[in-house]
Formats: structure tokens, C-alpha cells, sequence
């Protein structure tokens, strides 16, 4: 046991030490925050830019919902025709010239709309002049067949069922957003985990073959003790750099969005604006509300418990893997093969939990999904926010195991002829007759 | 028994190829036994297996009277052929990581680590990476991290490879002492002459079986022709030629001398001993040369391989 005590403080310890490592785990977080910043400080750039659109409105009908904003003024042009229009846009600092053709009624309306620009114009300022525009015309098309536009707006609704379960806890619309958060980013973190620990693990046992260390340590220590010992060590630094990532990320975003006054919330799609102004600040508090019940209606625990048990479970499975390949090759290149059936469930298992569990979290697909133990890890754990029966999640963790310790197994057999074979690239079919040697 | 070391049988299969068959080899205590055969004969495998790096299919590896055990580690050093140390580690930590595997305490190891870095007069290395260190002082690493451990029984795959000749025979001058404090060497090379200089013992594999082994000298006895090597000076070459050849199976010798002689090789009959030859020749020449042919460990080898 002593070994693996010995070979795990190594391993972390040259992990921690290695300047790339260090300098990985300053500079990302610094990197990305960095980005973060540039994209939110030029999206409010963008949004803040004033603008001046050109309406030449020859139906006379439309002109009056164009009201200037703190960002957009609308410049209507009247007695002009549309060519001096087009002129005169196109000497002056304007954005663009809306024109609405003459039309005989109403239902005409529609297709005599058109925008002139130098440039294509942003998809945000059309669908800005699409909404009013389309807002105005179907109010006047309702005022033509004599509809009181009052009782309309009068009689607008908006619902938010109210759900509970038999048991008696009630959910909401915005609870399931939170479990898909939780899920998504529990599955995911896994699966990046995998990903960037998994090569490190593979590169560390290909720096043991090509320096030639591996039979002088082999000779003191059973290959299985190496493998195991490389796996937790290296994980053991992917946490470190994990939880440094975190607080470092953390921190940095709060000073930089301070001293730079960035709201980091301006960074979103317009889709996202519309939405929130759709949302009146009362609803805001009320879906603060909401969050926070939801938050605490988390089976946390289970949460807790289960996240460890997966993450642990479905980072050993596949970190082996990921060492029976560094062993049986020679170099870095010639690992890329052995990589597409390792990186195909994974890549199937975040799939399913971003398409299946979201639609149906309890559904036959990611049910099965669930159960599989190469793909279990990650859509167990998107799922159990949703509330997934203990037994169901025990022989997902039972099945877990066994295979974990098959393919720990398995893994071992490679490992230990591999690590030994040097000059050759290796098949499939030499591989699997290696478990017999 | 005074045996460190027995192999009983052992044989090893890699799938369709059959890297050892049936190989039995016996290490004295205290002997320098060298383990030959060309390349891809099975040594390295043998040597495997003995590390417990590998497992025989057949046949059992006996060390110090006792089956092999994982608890024997401790008692083996080896340096393998193929070897090397982590190139961005420092060399002390480095050495002080190996010898903690072989199971020395961290004091212990860093009290004798000091001793051998005094002794190979390098103790400004210990805080320098392996990749700012030559092939030559890696080397010297990897020798010191063998031996560290006091093992009983001392495995050396090409030793020599990557000294100079200085280097080296600092090596073998360890290697001799540490025999002489009671260890036990198995020494595995292509090199005959360093064969020939310090084994005492040898083992010859080829093509996975043992072919010979024994102590080197009684197997040079078995080998020899009973040929010798003479240098004469005489009046009448011719006369003196035809004497000898009607009497004795010749060959032409080629040595250095400083005389101008007549150099011949000549065989000896059964039932004939050296003084015979020696009386037949002072009555006939001047002898100036008289040495008896044996056959080098090279010559052995050569001969016992292409024979098999």
C-alpha cells in the first residue's frame, strides 16, 4: 500500500510542479475571464451605439409607432420622394431607410415593406422594426373589421401552472430549468474532466515508455499499482486545478466587472432581451422567489451523494482506458485510433442528456442511457435532479462497478505487456491477444 | 544449498512464439554469472521473469531456497537494458523516489544516497535535472539506484553501454566489490571481453533454449583443442616443416613477435602431452614462443551458436 502512497505523491507532485500545469491553471481562468469581458465590453458597445433610421412612410398609416429611444432615433421623412430619400441616407450617418410603399388597404401592407442600408443590417434591429411594424399592422387590421383593440389587450393572459407532485412538493417551470442547470453542469464537468484528465493520464504513461523509466519501476512495483497510482494522482491535481480554476474565475470575474462596470448579464442573445422585457420587475422578484425554493427542492443529498459516486465511478472507467492506450503505443500520434471508441460514448452520453433528458427526463432513451455504465455517469447525473428512484440509481452504480472493474482489469493486461513493447504500433487484434499473455 | 539462485524449467509462450523452453539455469552464492545469447534469444524475458515482471507459464524460479515472492523484491536490484529515468525530475528526488520503492526509508536512502554521491564524487548533481545530465552520468544514476538497496542478488543487462572506458571501469570495479561484500551478480552482455574479464559462471541461450552452461573455465576446458601456438628459429624452415607436419596436424599461427619465426598452431594427438611436442621441437629449432591455445569466450559463443 506504502507503493501506491509513494507512486500518487510522485505523480501529483510532478503534476503540480510542471510549469505548463501552473501556467495552465493561472493563465485560464485569466484567459477566460479576459475573453468573457472583451465579448460582453463590445456587445454593450454595440447595443449602446446610437443609431438613426430614415422612415419614409408613403402609406402615411405606420410612421406613428416609431418613437425615439435612448439608442435609436427615427428620422421621418415626409415629401420626398424615394430616390431623394436614398439619397439623402445614403450621404448622411444613417443606418438605413425604411420605406413603406403605398397601399391601397390595409391587407396590402404586408409585402409593401422594405429597408435600404450600405451593409446588411443586424438581425436585431429588423426584428425590432418587424415586431412594431407587425404589432401596428395587426392592430390596424383588427381596427378595419371593428375590433375594440381595449378589450383585446384587456383580456391578455398569462399562466404559470402551478405543479405539484403527489407527494406534495411543488415545482414550477422555473424548478426544472434549475434541475436542468444542476444536471447539465454536473454531467458536463464530468465529461470535461474526463476529457483533460484522461490525456494527461495517457501522456504521463507515454512519457514513462519513451523515457525508458517503466521497467526499472515495474521491477519495484506491480504494473496494476503504476496504473492505479497514475490515475489518482493525476485526478488528485485535476481537482486542485479544478477548485484554483473556480475561486481564481470566481474572483477575478467579481473585480473585473466591478472596476470595469461590465454587466456580465448584457452578455446575451437578443432573443434573451425580448424575453426579459416581456417580464415585468415584479415577476423578476417573484422568480427570484422561485430560484431559490428551487434550489432547496433539490434532492441535495441524493445530489451530493450521487455526484460522487458517478463522477468517481465514470472518471476511473474511463481514465484506465485512457492508460491501456497510453501504454500500448509509443507516441502521441499513435494514439489517435485507439481514441474514437473511448470518446464515442461520451460524446453519445452528453448528447443524450442535452437532447433526451431535457425533452423527458424519465423516458425509455435516457432511462436505458442511464443504465449503461459507459454512458451512465453523465446522464445519471443530468438526471437526478429531476428525482430518480433510489433502486433505479443503485443498479446504475452496481453496474458502474462491475464494469469499472472489468475494465480496470482489462486495462491492467494491456498495461502491463504494453508498457514493456516498444518499436511497433499495435493492432486491435495484438492488443486483445496481449490479455492472454 | 549455495545456490542464490535456481530456474527450474521455466518457459514462457507469447502467443504463437516461444520466448523461453524449458530453461534451467543455477546461480551460485557469490558469483558473477553471465547470462549469454545473441539478440531476441530469451535473455531479457528470463531476466523478467526473475523480476516478477513477467510470469512463467511453466516451471518455478527459486530465490535464496524460497519460491519466488513479491516480498523478494526488495532483494533484487536491476537495471535493465532499456532504461532511462524521468528526464524533469530531479536526480536526488528521483533517486530517493526508486529507493523508497525498493522499500528503504527516506532517511536511510538519502544517508546512503550521500555516500554514493561522495564516492562518484557528484554531490552537485543532486539538485539538477536529468535532461541537463549526460547519457554517461544518467548512467551513473541508474547504477547507483541498482545497487542502493543492498539487494542480495544484483541483475546488470548491458551495464557497460553508454560509459567511456574510464567510466566503465569504474562500474566494473563496483561491481567486483560488491561481490566481494557478498552479493550475487548476474551479468547479461554481448560484450565477450568483459565476459571473460569478470564471469565466473556462464549461461548460453539461443533461440529460447539453454545450450551451455558451467563454470566458464571448465567449459574453455571442454573446448580447447589442445592446440599450441609456437614460434621456432631454425637453419633449414623446410627440413624443419616437413618434420613437424609428418608428425603433427599445423595451421598457420599469426601472433606478434620480434624474431623472424617460423609461427605455427599445432595439435597435439591424444596420448600426447605438451612435453612431448616441447622435447620434439627443442631438438629440432630454437623455441621462441610455446603457449597453449584457449579458447576465448568468444570463440565459444560463436561456435556453440552457429553449431545449434
Amino acid at each position: 500500500m506504502s507503493h501506491l502512497k509513494l507512486i500518487i505523491k510522485r505523480e501529483y507532485i510532478t503534476k503540480v510542479k510542471n510549469k505548463a500545469f501552473v501556467i495552465m491553471t493561472f493563465l485560464s481562468p485569466i484567459i477566460m475571464i479576459a475573453l468573457f469581458s472583451v465579448v460582453g465590453y463590445l456587445s454593450q458597445l454595440n447595443n449602446n451605439k446610437e443609431r438613426t433610421i430614415a422612415i419614409l412612410d408613403d402609406s402615411g398609416l405606420l410612421s406613428e409607432v416609431f418613437k425615439n429611444t435612448k439608442t435609436t432615433t427615427y428620422n421621418i421623412l415626409t415629401e420626398t420622394s424615394l430616390e431623394d430619400a436614398k439619397t439623402f441616407v445614403k450621404n448622411k450617418e444613417v443606418y438605413g431607410l425604411l420605406h413603406v410603399m403605398a397601399a391601397a388597404d390595409t391587407s396590402k401592407l404586408d409585402s409593401a415593406i422594405k429597408f435600404y442600408s450600405k451593409e446588411t443590417p443586424s438581425l436585431s434591429v429588423i426584428s425590432s422594426l418587424e415586431n412594431k411594424l407587425e404589432k401596428k399592422i395587426t392592430d390596424l387590421k383588427l381596427q378595419q373589421s371593428g375590433v375594440d383593440i381595449s378589450m383585446i389587450s384587456a383580456s391578455k393572459t398569462s399562466i404559470t401552472i402551478q405543479q405539484e407532485s403527489f407527494e406534495g412538493k411543488k415545482t414550477s417551470k422555473i424548478d426544472n430549468i434549475i434541475k436542468l442547470a444542476f444536471g447539465g453542469a454536473a454531467g458536463y464537468l464530468l465529461f470535461m474532466f474526463i476529457i483533460i484528465y484522461g490525456n494527461m493520464i495517457m501522456r504521463s504513461v507515454i512519457e514513462e515508455k519513451t523515457s525508458r523509466i517503466i521497467e526499472v519501476i515495474i521491477s519495484s512495483v506491480k504494473p496494476i499499482q503504476l496504473m492505479m497510482g497514475k490515475i489518482i494522482g493525476t485526478s488528485l491535481a485535476g481537482i486542485t486545478q479544478f477548485v484554483i480554476w473556480v475561486v481564481l474565475g470566481g474572483v477575478l470575474l467579481v473585480v473585473i466587472s466591478s472596476i470595469f462596470g461590465i454587466d456580465m448579464a448584457a452578455v446575451q442573445s437578443p432573443q434573451q432581451e425580448l424575453l426579459e422585457q416581456a417580464i415585468n420587475s415584479n415577476q423578476l422578484q417573484t422568480q427570484a422567489q422561485h430560484m431559490v425554493n428551487g434550489i432547496y427542492n433539490l434532492p441535495l443529498t441524493n445530489l451530493i451523494i450521487a455526484f460522487l459516486l458517478f463522477f468517481i465511478g465514470g472518471y476511473l472507467l474511463y481514465s484506465s482506458l485512457y492508460a491501456a492506450i497510453g501504454a500500448a503505443v509509443d507516441n502521441e500520434t499513435d494514439t489517435q485510433q485507439f481514441m474514437f471508441p473511448i470518446l464515442m460514448p461520451l460524446i453519445l452520453a452528453v448528447y443524450v442528456g442535452a437532447f433526451t433528458v431535457i425533452e423527458d427526463p424519465h423516458g425509455t432513451i435516457s432511462t436505458i442511457f442511464s443504465f449503461i455504465p459507459f454512458t451512465s455517469p453523465v446522464v445519471m447525473l443530468m438526471r437526478i435532479p429531476f428525482g430518480v428512484p433510489i433502486w433505479q440509481q443503485l443498479i446504475s452504480i452496481i453496474l458502474l462497478i462491475i464494469t469499472f472493474m472489468f475494465t480496470v482489469w482489462f486495462a491492467a493486461k494491456i498495461y502491463r505487456v504494453g508498457i514493456l513493447m516498444y518499436g511497433k504500433k499495435p493492432s486491435y487484434k495484438e492488443i486483445f491477444k496481449w490479455i492472454k499473455y | 544449498m549455495n545456490n542464490i539462485l535456481v530456474a527450474e524449467s521455466v518457459s514462457k509462450n507469447f502467443g504463437d512464439f516461444k520466448a523461453l523452453n524449458n530453461v534451467s539455469i543455477t546461480v551460485p552464492k557469490g558469483s558473477i554469472f553471465g547470462l549469454l545469447g545473441p539478440n531476441g534469444a530469451g535473455k531479457t524475458t528470463l531476466i523478467r521473469i526473475i523480476n516478477q515482471i513477467t510470469m512463467p507459464d511453466t516451471g518455478k524460479v527459486i530465490l535464496d531456497n524460497s519460491p519466488l515472492q513479491p516480498k523478494h523484491i526488495k532483494d533484487i536490484g536491476y537495471l535493465p537494458e532499456e532504461r532511462g529515468l524521468y528526464k524533469s525530475m530531479k536526480v536526488g528526488e528521483q533517486a530517493l523516489y526508486l529507493a523508497q520503492l525498493k522499500g528503504l526509508t527516506k532517511a536511510e536512502a538519502k544517508k546512503r544516497l550521500k555516500h554514493w554521491f561522495e564516492k562518484f564524487e557528484i554531490e552537485n548533481w543532486w539538485n539538477k535535472k536529468i535532461q541537463e545530465l549526460s547519457k554517461g552520468m544518467a548512467q551513473k544514476i541508474q547504477f547507483i539506484v541498482t545497487v542502493l538497496h543492498q539487494p542480495k542478488l544484483l541483475i546488470f543487462d548491458e551495464p557497460f553501454s553508454g560509459f567511456d572506458p574510464i567510466n566503465a571501469n569504474l562500474i566494473k570495479d563496483e561491481i567486483l566489490q560488491l561481490r566481494d561484500q557478498g552479493a550475487t551478480v548476474i551479468f547479461s552482455t554481448h560484450r565477450m571481453e568483459s565476459v571473460e574479464e569478470l564471469c565466473d559462471h556462464i549461461a548460453l541461450i539461443h533461440k529460447s533454449n539453454k545450450i551451455l552452461d558451467g563454470k566458464l573455465n571448465d567449459i574453455k576446458r571442454t573446448y580447447k583443442t589442445n592446440t599450441f601456438e609456437v614460434g621456432l628459429v631454425t637453419q633449414n624452415e623446410t627440413q624443419l616443416m616437413e618434420d613437424i607436419t609428418n608428425t603433427f596436424e599445423t595451421s598457420v599461427a599469426d601472433f606478434k613477435s620480434l624474431n623472424n619465426d617460423l609461427k605455427l598452431n599445432i595439435k597435439l594427438k591424444d596420448n600426447e602431452t605438451s612435453n612431448n611436442l616441447l622435447s620434439f621441437l627443442t631438438s629440432r629449432a630454437e623455441v621462441n614462443h610455446f603457449n597453449e591455445l584457449i579458447p576465448t569466450a568468444n570463440d565459444i559463443f560463436i561456435q556453440t551458436v552457429k553449431n545449434n
